[in-house]
């Protein structure tokens, strides 16, 4: 075998060098270069039920945007409408649940009527034309072993009449309003002359119990006699006055008090089509509406616009406060933090029930009930993002790149704010993110139990619509459901997203208190 | 005697921290517009003499200095125990005697709350552990997710409404009176009890789970396992003990804060307890009690921050409080 190194004498000429005229480089990297909190980014997408908070969440502030932007009606905005309370308790409705006839989110609620009430609720049905039993589950008895009927009332149209007094003006631009779509609004006076009830058109007892004819219909008790202020719109089916608006024993829609300067008629009204009239719509509440007669939708999207900015609001100045503090607690140490650890200390241990209660009762007529309780919050709620900085802090200031820095002349505030704070920033986005979860809950604890009260006709938070729905918990569950629903899906989705945040930016805690 | 030192200084700062805040709250009270006791109509000359007792007023009735009032509120209230009449509430009748009437509703509760929730808590969290990624450990995970994000009036109203409401399984407020032990009464605690600890047994379950997962993971068991230890004595004797270090701690609390329990839970339920003297006692404005307490849930707090320190310096004797770097 021949040898490599056993090479007789190459001549020099035969060497050249090679790259002489290209210059060497590095390599430039083919994939794109990722930072910090793209990295943390795409930790985060990879934790599936974060994601789905987040989605959740953006549900919910969108909710709380364009709610109450979009869904106004003529009737959300008349706020100090004193109509308001006739259209009190109404169940949620769904036009597509009505269409597929499901007795569900229909605007009924199920009940068990006595034979008199079940006469009463199909009365109205009847008079109007509105279909008031959505269902009749047939005769059943109920918990004394009474004859009862089960049916599903349509909670709109049960709502029935009302005794209206309108001025002249306002009867004949109803009676216009009449002729013009063909809805009825305006429907007989009764010879009731007390009043009592305006659902009675029918010949009844002094209970108001219907007495039926042999058949099983209602004897009509409509007022013949009497001025009705000549009245020349849409008449009932059955009315003789339909074929001869002149004839004696027609029906007369309203009873006229008062004399020629200032006479008024009164009416009664079908609250369903009066509606109509004074709104531009038909009755439907997705939400339903409160007990004040409210409707819950816009309601709610305005509590929630509340809650979430106010948490947000806390958020950011506790943020900056709790920042600055704890970056001075952690970065010069030995007394200084002595002392100022000190005084959160004893911050910290104030009951905050207490402090909520004094500054209502000291600032919030200067400076307005939001304000004080913002003050409230931010008096004890910077103290933990104090501490999450201040353990940072600890962490990072003894590294070397720190003494390069100081070594190189960086002053204090730079160290702290340019050298230090950036590497805290994940653990710091994380608890001012879980601050807000916190803030909600308590601010709707102070609320409903009337600590502060937000309530007014253009403000509210859930923690007033839970109150208010508290006492109808039995009788009219949506009133609380609907707020319940929300801040729970709130709490839930603010804690996951929370967490999903903390094990993005800080894998190293994956999982360590899920 | 490192600890009885360290346990001394806690308790002397404790008391410092409370005096600061009691001061801070009697001064911020009594800046407040107070009403003149000529308004209180035949019960005036009680409440007249109430405050002169207390040192608010001087004998003739008109209010004296407040930095006087402090000083004599520290003499008579805080060292003196006279925390003065309700004006309002319970009119004319000693502030103290009516929280003291009030606060075993409050602990009887609480207490059945804890002996629930704690057992249950840590049950499930150790179930978990020990099944960890499996489909029982995600049904309880996701369980103690919603149990600690919903908030506790939630569930109350939930409980009013499908227990009592809907199932009439139980009242739905709780009964008055002091036959605290009685079947009837017990009864009517239930629905407060189980809102109560819902959200506690979440708390014990994610706190039990994250500790014994992390053990359950450490070299020393599996030198256990390879001696020849069974898994349910390596669990039970190595794992479990250890998890228990950061755990006891909030137990023991717990005994203390029974005290304390949930003022929108005894709202709800209207429990005739202090939670419901509290929020009373703010919408009427009835100062002496809310003084009354604020000064107790401060001490709560205090107590229970304290209770949590030492113990753990009793349970793992590895750790040295108080102690320097």
């Amino acid at each position: 075998m021949m040898k490599n190194n056993n090479i007789p004498d190459i001549s020099p000429e035969r060497f050249k060098f090679i790259g002489t005229d290209a210059k060497l480089h590095d390599q430039k990297f083919e994939t794109k270069q990722v930072g910090y909190f793209r990295d943390a980014f795409r930790r985060f997408c990879k934790n599936k039920s974060s994601v789905v908070a987040a989605i959740i969440i953006i549900m919910l502030v969108l909710y709380s945007i364009f709610v109450p932007l979009l869904c106004e009606t003529n009737y959300s905005l008349a706020l100090t409408d004193t109509t308001y309370l006739s259209y009190t308790k109404l169940q949620p409705k769904n036009n597509l649940f009505v269409k597929l006839g499901i007795p569900f989110w229909d605007g009924g609620y199920t009940t068990v009527l006595g034979p008199a009430n079940y006469n009463y609720a199909r009365a109205i049905g009847e008079e109007t034309g509105h279909k008031n039993i959505l269902r009749d589950y047939g005769k059943t008895v109920d918990e004394k072993g009474k004859e009862a009927y089960k049916v599903r009332l349509d909670s709109y149209v049960n709502n029935g009449f009302t005794y209206m007094t309108l001025t002249e003006k306002q009867y004949q631009d109803l009676q216009a309003w009449q002729n013009e779509t063909g809805i009825q609004v305006i429907y007989p006076a009764t010879n009731d002359a007390k009043a009592t009830d305006a659902n009675i058109w029918y010949v009844a007892n002094k209970k108001g119990a219907a007495k039926l004819d042999a058949d099983g219909n209602f004897v009509d008790d409509y007022k013949t006699k009497g001025n009705d202020g000549a009245y020349s719109s849409l008449r009932i089916e059955g009315d003789p006055g339909l074929d001869n608006p002149e004839a004696e024993n027609r029906y007369r829609y309203a009873a006229v008090t008062g004399d020629s300067s200032s006479v008024s008629y009164k009416c009664r009204i079908f609250k369903y089509t009066y509606f109509q009239y004074r709104y531009g719509f038909e009755p439907g509440f997705f939400f339903g509406t409160n007990a004040m007669g409210q409707d819950i939708l816009t309601r709610l999207g305005a509590a929630g616009r509340f809650s979430l900015t106010f948490s947000i609001c806390i958020s950011l100045v506790n943020l900056f406060i709790g920042a600055v503090y704890g970056a001075i607690e952690g970065y010069y140490g030995g007394s200084v933090d002595m002392v100022m650890e000190r005084i959160t200390e004893v911050l910290a241990r104030v009951p905050f029930i207490v402090t909520a209660t004094l500054f209502q009762l000291h600032l919030a007529k200067r400076v307005g009930v939001v304000p004080s309780l913002l003050f409230a919050f931010v008096l004890t709620g910077w103290i933990g993002m104090a501490a999450t900085v201040r353990m940072q802090f600890y962490r990072f200031k003894g590294q070397e790149y720190i003494l390069a820095a100081r070594t190189l002349g960086a002053s204090d505030a730079r160290l702290m704010f340019k050298h230090i704070f950036p590497n805290a920033l994940g653990t710091i986005v994380t608890s001012a993110v879980l601050i807000i979860p916190g803030v909600i809950f308590t601010e709707s604890t102070l609320t409903y139990l009337g600590i502060v009260n937000l309530d007014s006709s253009t403000m509210t938070s859930i923690g007033s619509m839970l109150a208010n729905g508290r006492e109808y918990l039995s009788s009219f569950p949506h009133i609380i459901f609907f707020p319940a629903l929300f801040i729970s899906l709130l709490e839930i989705s603010f804690n996951l997203f929370g967490n999903g945040l903390r094990d993005a930016f800080n894998p190293a805690l994956r999982g360590s208190d899920e | 005697m490192n600890t009885a030192k360290y346990v001394a200084k806690r308790v002397v700062f404790m008391l410092l921290t409370f005096f600061i805040i009691i001061s801070v709250c009697f001064i911020l009270i009594r800046l407040l517009p107070n009403e003149t006791p000529t308004m209180f109509g035949k019960d005036m000359e009680l409440v007249l003499q109430s405050r002169y007792r207390q040192g608010l007023v001087d004998k003739q009735g008109n209010p004296i200095p407040l930095m006087a009032q402090y000083g004599k509120f520290i003499r008579n209230t805080l060292i003196g125990g006279n925390w003065g009449i309700s004006e309002k509430l319970y009119r004319g009748q000693d502030c103290f005697e009516v929280f003291l009437k009030k606060l075993p509703n409050t602990v009887l509760v609480n207490l059945y709350a804890s002996c629930l929730a704690v057992p249950l808590g840590l049950s499930l969290g150790i179930y978990a552990a020990l099944k960890k990624n499996k489909w029982q450990d995600h049904a309880i995970s996701t369980g103690i997710m919603v149990g600690i994000s919903v908030p506790s009036y939630v569930y109350a109203f939930m409980i009013q409404y499908f227990l009592c409401f809907k199932l009439k399984l139980f009242p739905l407020v709780m009964e008055a009176g002091n036959d605290y032990f009685s079947g009837v009464m017990f009864r009517s605690m239930v629905p407060a009890v189980l809102a109560m600890s819902l959200g506690s047994i979440a708390y014990y379950a994610r706190y039990t789970r994250a500790e014994l997962t992390e053990v359950l993971t450490s070299e020393y068991l599996l030198l256990a396992r390879t001696k020849g230890l069974t898994r349910a004595q390596t669990t039970v004797r190595h794992a479990l003990r250890n998890a228990m270090v950061p755990i006891f701690p909030s137990i023991i609390s717990e005994v203390i804060l029974v005290m304390q329990g949930s003022i929108i839970i005894e709202n709800i339920f209207v429990v005739p307890g202090v939670g419901n003297l509290m929020i009373n006692s703010i919408t009427a404005l009835d100062y002496n009690f809310f003084l009354l307490l604020s000064a107790f849930y401060t001490l709560i707090g205090l107590t229970a921050g304290i209770v949590v320190d030492i113990s753990y310096g009793i349970i793992d004797p590895r750790i040295r409080m108080g102690s320097k770097k």
